[in-house]
């Protein structure tokens, strides 16, 4: 396995004891990710009242700081300093260990998610692999939540927390078998590289198939987030607030911190697979940045903007969206994902193997016959989905329904 | 002491603490805990070994997969039943597994220790994704359909037996 460069090599110097790494890769890796978590937190809720508030034509929070932009920092401390309450009947060590579990199945994640070039903390020849294999230990954390709460709503709200991640896993790994058998390799870094260029070599854009499988992932990232519309497990309207129901104060906050760190994670996840990673998109920008510390600063602002802005429109469907049930999460998963998911890998496959890409062209070609056919079928796919989507939204209004019909 | 012995005694204890904590836990939920502590380690061994793809299919399958089943199938159950199980072991049974554990322990460390060890130098180890991968398509491309097929049909007969009867409805 060749050791890739990193942070932890450059400030260290060549021929550090394994101690030194070890400290090393705490304070260069472990302690700025934890304080990113933090911030895209504080972010992220302060974007959610904010985007939520404007969706709802309401204003959010807009007394603490410019805009209501401290808010977050004044119920963080609020919520520290409230009681830290734990049922008289739960199950006390796994109620603590809980929320910890949730935060270290997430944040492990981290691991394997560019920065920027060379940010990362370790290109893993695996790494997407990784991703899928980490994907789900949130959930045992939720899990465990909602079993040591001995309370019934949160008990419900872990079940369905544990049918949905390990339903919605599988057509999300089809998404990534999808990319992975395109890219010919399961390191972010190789993957985004892969991508360099004319935004034409992004993989969104490589073939009809991967548009789809975009979709796909997007819709099962949702889900493995718990966002809405499959925010099942804590539905407010059935379950209280489902397996966090019992938690308060800081234990809570664990759990909020969690999910947010999750939706940055897939989003980033998304915008290395399918949205060309840290590169502009701009062939001729990209070359002029060149590498080095700007290339470095450039590309870390170009990921982390692809990422919120995917966290944005995560948000942008929660308040847009009505919760699905049950048996319509299980449908969406069994019956409409996972067969298209499938169809999306045999699809992609065949669509390389008989009109092949050219090779990756470092010099910013990729503007092909093979580019405007994947754009013409995109668009026919887009317009008869978009028919459909129209036909459906009248049949199911009367009022629509009656004006069309006579 | 390096790096990789420091790691490999923190795994063994992390898989091999956890597995006493099985047998000696009486809650069924602490159990599938110290369960998937167990499992964490055996993938975190593997890992050492150099075999990466293999550590994080563990992780995969039986974290992310039958742990969480497991944890499901224990949450259908009812919670007063499943704690007034506690304390059942009898003295005779805890007896037997003493001593067929005893037994167990010294064969191995008897092959252990009559075993010829060969020491071998620390090689660098490849990558193994892609060889796994190669493999599974050319080599072992029989093998890996027939499995596939097998576990397709399981699938179907779990569908079957699950499936709603229509007289039952």
């Amino acid at each position: 396995m060749t050791t890739p460069y990193t942070l932890v090599d450059w400030v260290l110097g060549d021929g550090a004891g394994w101690l030194a790494r070890f400290i090393g890769a705490i304070l260069v890796w472990a302690v700025p990710i934890t304080g990113f978590v933090s911030f895209v937190g504080l972010l992220s809720i302060w974007l959610e009242r904010k985007i939520s508030a404007h969706i709802q034509c309401r204003l959010g929070p807009m007394e603490v700081g410019p805009h209501g932009a401290l808010q977050t920092v004044a119920d963080g401390v609020k919520l520290l300093a409230k009681e830290d309450i734990i049922p008289a009947d739960a199950d006390r060590i796994l109620f603590a260990f809980a929320p910890m579990l949730a935060f270290a199945g997430t944040i492990v994640g981290f691991a394997v998610v560019p920065f920027g070039p060379g940010l990362i903390v370790a290109d893993l020849d695996i790494g997407l692999f990784y991703l899928a294999a980490v994907g789900s230990l949130e959930a045992i954390g939720v899990i465990a939540a909602g079993w040591a709460s001995n309370n019934k709503w949160s008990l419900f709200g872990s079940v369905r927390a544990a049918t949905q991640v390990v339903s919605y896993e599988i057509p999300m790994g089809l998404a990534f078998v999808t990319i992975a058998a395109l890219a010919g390799t399961l390191s972010m870094v190789g993957i985004v590289e892969q991508q360099q260029g004319w935004i034409a070599n992004w993989f969104l854009f490589r073939n009809p198939f991967t548009w789809v499988a975009f979709i796909i992932y997007y819709i099962a990232a949702l889900a493995e987030c718990k966002r809405a519309p499959f925010d099942l497990p804590e539905a407010e309207s059935e379950l209280v607030s489902g397996f966090h129901t019992e938690y308060s104060g800081m234990r809570f906050a664990i759990f909020f911190l969690a999910e947010y760190a999750q939706m940055y994670v897939v989003s980033a996840v998304a915008a290395v697979l399918f949205l060309g990673g840290w590169y502009t998109g701009i062939a001729p920008l990209d070359a002029a940045i060149g590498g080095g510390t700007a290339g470095m600063v450039v590309g870390a602002g170009v990921i982390v903007t692809k990422s919120f802005l995917l966290v944005c429109v995560q948000m942008w469907l929660r308040w847009t969206l009505p919760r699905i049930r049950l048996d319509q999460m299980m449908y969406l998963c069994l019956k409409v994902l996972m067969p298209f998911g499938m169809l999306t890998l045999v699809g992609s496959t065949v669509w390389e193997h008989f009109l092949p890409s050219p090779a990756i062209v470092k010099d910013g070609g990729g503007w092909t016959g093979n580019t405007v056919m994947t754009g013409v079928v995109v668009a026919a796919i887009g317009t008869v989905a978009l028919v459909a989507y129209v036909r459906s939204v009248i049949r199911a209004t009367p009022s629509l329904r009656a004006a069309s019909n006579s | 002491m390096d790096w990789s012995t420091i790691m490999w005694w923190v795994m063994a204890a992390v898989t091999v603490i956890p597995a006493v904590m099985i047998v000696l836990s009486k809650d069924i939920v602490r159990l599938a805990f110290w369960l998937l502590a167990s499992l964490t380690g055996v993938a975190g061994l593997y890992i050492l070994l150099g075999a990466d793809f293999l550590g994080f299919t563990q992780v995969l399958v039986y974290i992310g997969g039958i742990m969480v089943l497991i944890l499901f199938g224990i949450m259908m159950t009812n919670r007063d039943a499943v704690l007034m199980r506690r304390g059942e072991t009898t003295g005779g049974a805890m007896l037997t597994g003493v001593v067929i554990a005893a037994a167990t322990a010294l064969a191995l460390l008897k092959v252990v220790k009559d075993t010829k060890w060969k020491e071998a130098a620390p090689v660098e180890m490849p990558a193994t994704t892609a060889r796994v991968g190669e493999a599974l398509l050319t080599d072992y491309v029989l093998p890996f359909e027939l499995v596939s097929v097998l576990l397709l049909i399981v699938l179907c007969g779990a569908a079957y037996i699950a499936r709603r009867r229509p007289e039952e409805t």
